[in-house]
């Protein structure tokens, strides 16, 4: 390297390798504590929320095996009621608020701007604010449940089981301020998605060009930004019951117990598809790089996801169809929730399709999205079942809706996870993960997932209702528990053996070169794992897949400064380049702006003042962020 | 299941309670038209669904086997491809419309009430059991028990669900969907049961500690038989026979127990606990918990906390023969 460069020096002024010098030079973290604290890199923070998000899958999946050993047999003592209902709590939310969503957004911070062809998300210091903020949420929980104060109300925790009168201690205010933190991390990750994808685009990466991934998590985003308002505003209104004696959920007082529900299902529904429709994407991007062949129906997937991402929000009444609503209302929800299953037809009938008209290769991402077929479309065939009041009225809250949701959740976002995680290992860590081992993994995960969650569909037909920590054995259940509690041990075989090979793999696993699939997206138009600014030149598209269309290499646009960070703003509709934009540097600000915010949402589950005191160390830590510093990126 | 935990005071009742010990708590075992229906919509839908998924594994497999160049955009391959896919989608609104008016029907098939009176039974969810209360018009003629409902079969029944704490939800798969019973709320339940026999059920909205031992028993009679135990409930407590169950009452009287619980005819007339003017005669206490004996009384009052854990009934230290007498009493209350 030599010498610092000239003010305004373009890229175009410099030979290839003194550019990826420069590039590396002012895009890099530093290393040591401050670097790490500081780095506003979308890779970096997406690795941190994935291997976060992965451990509390972990963690979560031990809950599981707890609850699967206290339930193997009848009137068992193992675990006692108090533990019980703390366990199965903090399995929900652990697996919801701190592995489901968080993990597919963290996908998306690591994929979306590579696949849209840009340097970095946009907001980046609000990305590392929001891992922060995620990180300490996490933290809360599981450190209240370390003492025995973990919440033992449900993931729903419904009103009045939950309010003043009935929640004892902290525990579910633990529980309303830790979706606080995730709810408030997700809102940022959300909002620097929609900007990526809307603005940041490769030029000529206009909206019908745009991958199917990057359709998924945008509409996902979209969703977020709809349905997160409303749970904030549940949980805060329940801290406010709890803690300075408000009303909003007290009947005797003129409040209303199924408002909470209200509330909380227009979150608690969307939600389900923000965890689902980004394995959609995911389920199009693996086909269509195994199927060797361009997507089938485009057009109609995207319009399947969005209008998923619209329907999700008139839905979720149905979680409520044993509370005695009127029976025109149930019947219009009933309606709108089978309607759903259109959109997911087209979609699988699109699939199906593109792996019938091409030459699919069965590597192991694509053996999930087998796993993905077989499961997701029980899981959504109960659905259409459950969409049904008076069908919903004898299995709701009994084990067959423990077995449908899994199906759902497992089989339609956690299997085409872990084959994206197969699938995208190379590019994030420049190492293949293991073909063999793989295939082993594959197979215990749907084996174990089937044997484990397809029993609970007949156990909730014989009657055994969710959330008891015991029943007695006169009700002959004890058999078909045994045999899910031994089955859930083939699951979790399946997952140890996932974290074994994806660790091993980091070291160990054979190079991958940039694009070992033979993929068309952008992604792998760059080396893996990616250089800190991503792309040397902003690639230039013209079609839906690049690395397929132009064999020779893709196009380049150039011109921009490498004296400081810069990336391309592009129109909406057909990415044509508006300006050069100067993305921000590193700052050790957002974590500290987490702290303080942190700080400020613990200290308030004990005592209103906080937010008034808090909000002191919050401005500080705001100005610290905002303050100019005549650096280059204040200039643009 | 042996038929010496249930000692169930019903000569009649008993071999039934044996005949239905199987499926007792079974949404496959309807004992009312309604959850008859509910059966046939579930295995009408399980058809459906199940040929709709075994269609889907099979293209899966297909597309998948099928060996060749793949297919370009524009080829005729394609085309035929855009065809079969357009009527897979239009088939799929068929068929979620098929099914929606299927729904409809059924909801609407259950809905419809028998032209006779109805018998209004007002059952109000408490942590961790539930309150039955048969009101009359004479106000003498209602009464007060807990944790198991009798009607006669085939009359239409009107459960009234109210809750007095948090949201539970009232369950008995045999003969019913489930409702909820909310806070500052009334839910109403209407079926008619058909066939004769005794039907577990037990809450099925998450209720706190003890949501797992929250059960009830619904009991199908006979009319006569029906009118029996209806007469029976409205009387007053028995009085103790002998000296033991003598000092029972004395103790349960001037202790703890009257402060939460009613005996009809003694002192003892708290409402925060179940009624136990004839609990001897009931098949369980404690919700579902334990077979009515002498034994499990005493062991039950001895210790309810260890037995279910986190229960709203404190320890009451008892000499051991104030226990057994306070047993012998309860188990005489019938």
């Amino acid at each position: 390297m030599s010498g610092a460069l000239e003010q305004d020096t373009r890229d175009t002024a410099l030979p290839p390798e003194r550019l990826a010098c420069e590039l590396a030079r002012v895009w890099r973290t530093p290393p040591g504590l401050l670097g790490f604290i500081g780095t506003v890199d979308h890779k970096r923070i997406a690795h941190r929320y994935i291997a976060t998000a992965f451990v509390f899958l972990a963690l979560g999946g031990v809950l599981a095996l707890a609850m699967r050993l206290q339930l193997a047999r009848p009137e068992a003592r193992l675990i006692g009621p108090d533990r019980y209902n703390q366990i199965f709590t903090m399995h929900g939310a652990t697996m919801m608020f701190l592995f489901a969503v968080p993990v597919m957004e963290a996908m998306a911070v690591y994929l979306v701007p590579l696949m849209v062809g840009t340097r970095n998300i946009a907001f980046p210091r609000l990305n590392a604010f929001s891992y922060w903020i995620y990180l300490a949420g996490g933290i809360l929980l599981w450190a209240a449940f370390a003492i025995d104060m973990g919440p033992d109300v449900g993931w729903f925790a419904y009103v009045p089981l939950s309010g003043p009168n009935y929640g004892s201690g902290k525990r579910a205010d633990i529980w309303a301020q830790m979706i606080t933190f995730t709810e408030l991390a997700a809102l940022a990750v959300a909002v620097e998605i929609v900007v990526t994808v809307l603005k940041q685009r490769a030029p000529g990466m206009s909206l019908d060009r745009i991958p199917l991934f990057v359709w998924s998590m945008l509409v996902t985003a979209f969703a977020v930004i709809g349905a997160l308002p409303a749970i904030m505003v549940a949980s805060t209104s329940l801290i406010l019951d709890r803690l300075v004696g408000t009303h909003f959920y007290n009947p005797s007082e003129g409040g209303d117990v199924l408002l909470w529900q209200h509330l909380f299902w227009f979150f608690g529904h969307p939600e389900v598809y923000i965890i689902f429709l980004p394995a959609v994407g995911m389920v199009s991007t693996i086909i269509t790089t195994f199927a060797r062949r361009p997507v089938f129906g485009y057009l109609a997937l995207v319009l399947s996801a969005i209008s998923t991402g619209v329907l999700a929000f008139g839905l979720w009444v149905h979680h409520m169809f044993a509370t005695g609503l009127p029976r025109l209302g149930e019947s219009f929800f009933t309606a709108s929730s089978m309607a759903i299953a259109i959109p997911n037809g087209v979609q699988i009938f699109c699939w199906l399709a593109t792996l019938a008209l091409g030459r699919p290769v069965l590597r192991v991402p694509m053996l999930f999205v087998l796993a993905f077929f077989f499961t997701f479309i029980i899981g959504g065939m109960t659905g259409v079942m459950v969409a049904s009041v008076p069908l919903d009225t004898q299995v709701h809250d009994t084990y067959f809706v423990v077995a449908h949701f899994h199906y759902v959740l497992i089989g339609g976002s956690v299997f085409p996870l872990i084959g994206a995680v197969y699938y995208w290992f190379p590019k994030i860590t420049g190492r293949m993960m293991s073909e063999y081992v793989g295939r082993w993994v594959a197979g215990l995960l749907f084996a174990g997932f089937n044997l484990t969650f397809f029993p609970m569909h007949i156990l909730g037909l014989i009657g055994m209702p969710r959330r008891v920590y015991t029943y007695p054995a006169s009700l002959s259940w004890g058999g078909l528990n045994l045999f899910v509690s031994m089955s859930a041990v083939v699951l979790a075989l399946g997952f140890l053996l996932f974290f074994v090979d994806a660790l091993r793999s980091m070291r160990g696993g054979a190079v991958a070169g940039s694009d070992p699939w033979g993929a068309p997206t952008l992604e792998w138009a760059t080396p893996s794992p990616p250089p800190s600014y991503n792309f040397a030149y902003i690639p230039v598209v013209n079609g839906l897949y690049p690395l397929w269309d132009d064999a020779t290499g893709v196009n380049v646009a150039t011109g921009l400064r490498v004296d400081r960070r810069e990336l391309i703003v592009s129109s909406v509709t057909e990415a044509r380049p508006e300006a050069r934009e100067s993305s921000p540097r590193n700052s050790v600000w957002p974590f500290w702006t987490a702290i303080a915010t942190s700080v400020v949402l613990i200290w308030s589950i004990f005592s209103p003042w906080a937010v008034v005191w808090g909000s002191v160390p919050i401005g500080i830590a705001l100005i610290g962020w905002f303050w100019p510093k005549a650096t280059p990126e204040d200039l643009a | 299941m042996s038929s010496a935990r249930h000692r169930f005071p019903y000569a009649i009742v008993t071999p039934l309670l044996l005949a239905a010990c199987s499926g007792a708590q079974s949404a496959f075992t309807p004992g009312s038209p309604q959850s008859q229906a509910l059966r046939s919509l579930f295995w009408l839908m399980t058809i459906v669904c199940g040929v709709i998924w075994l269609l889907v594994m099979l293209s899966l497999i297909l597309a998948i086997w099928r060996r060749g160049p793949a297919a370009l955009a524009g080829s005729p391959q394609e085309r035929r491809a855009t065809m079969v896919v357009g009527t897979c989608v239009m088939a799929t609104v068929a068929v979620i419309a098929a099914l929606t008016v299927v729904s409809y029907a059924a909801t609407r098939r259950m809905a419809e009430a028998g032209a006779e009176e109805p018998l209004t039974i007002r059952v109000r969810a408490s942590q961790w059991w539930w309150e039955v209360e048969y009101p009359d018009t004479i106000a003498s003629h209602g009464f007060i028990t807990a944790n198991e409902i009798h009607v006669p079969v085939g009359r239409p029944v009107r459960v009234e669900l109210e809750a007095a704490d948090v949201i539970h939800s009232f369950w008995v798969p045999g003969i019913a969907g489930k409702l909820d019973t909310i806070p500052g709320r009334t839910n109403t339940l209407t079926f008619t049961a058909r066939h004769i026999g005794v039907y577990r059920g037990q809450c099925a909205e998450f209720c706190g500690l003890q949501h797992a031992h929250m059960a009830l028993l619904l009991v199908v009679q006979d009319p006569r038989g029906f009118a029996r135990w209806e007469d029976v409930q409205r009387t007053q407590a028995v009085t103790p026979s002998d000296t033991e169950q003598m000092r029972g009452r004395e103790v349960l009287v001037s202790r703890q127990c009257a402060a939460c619980h009613t005996v009809r005819g003694t002192m003892a007339s708290g409402r925060l606990g179940p009624d136990l003017t004839h609990i001897g005669g009931r098949a369980f206490l404690a919700a579902g918990l334990l077979p009515v004996t002498r034994g499990s009384l005493a062991a039950w009052v001895a210790d309810p906390q260890t037995l279910k854990p986190g229960n709203n009934m404190p320890l009451v230290p008892l000499s051991p023969d104030d226990l057994r007498a306070v047993s012998a009493y309860l188990a005489a209350l019938r």
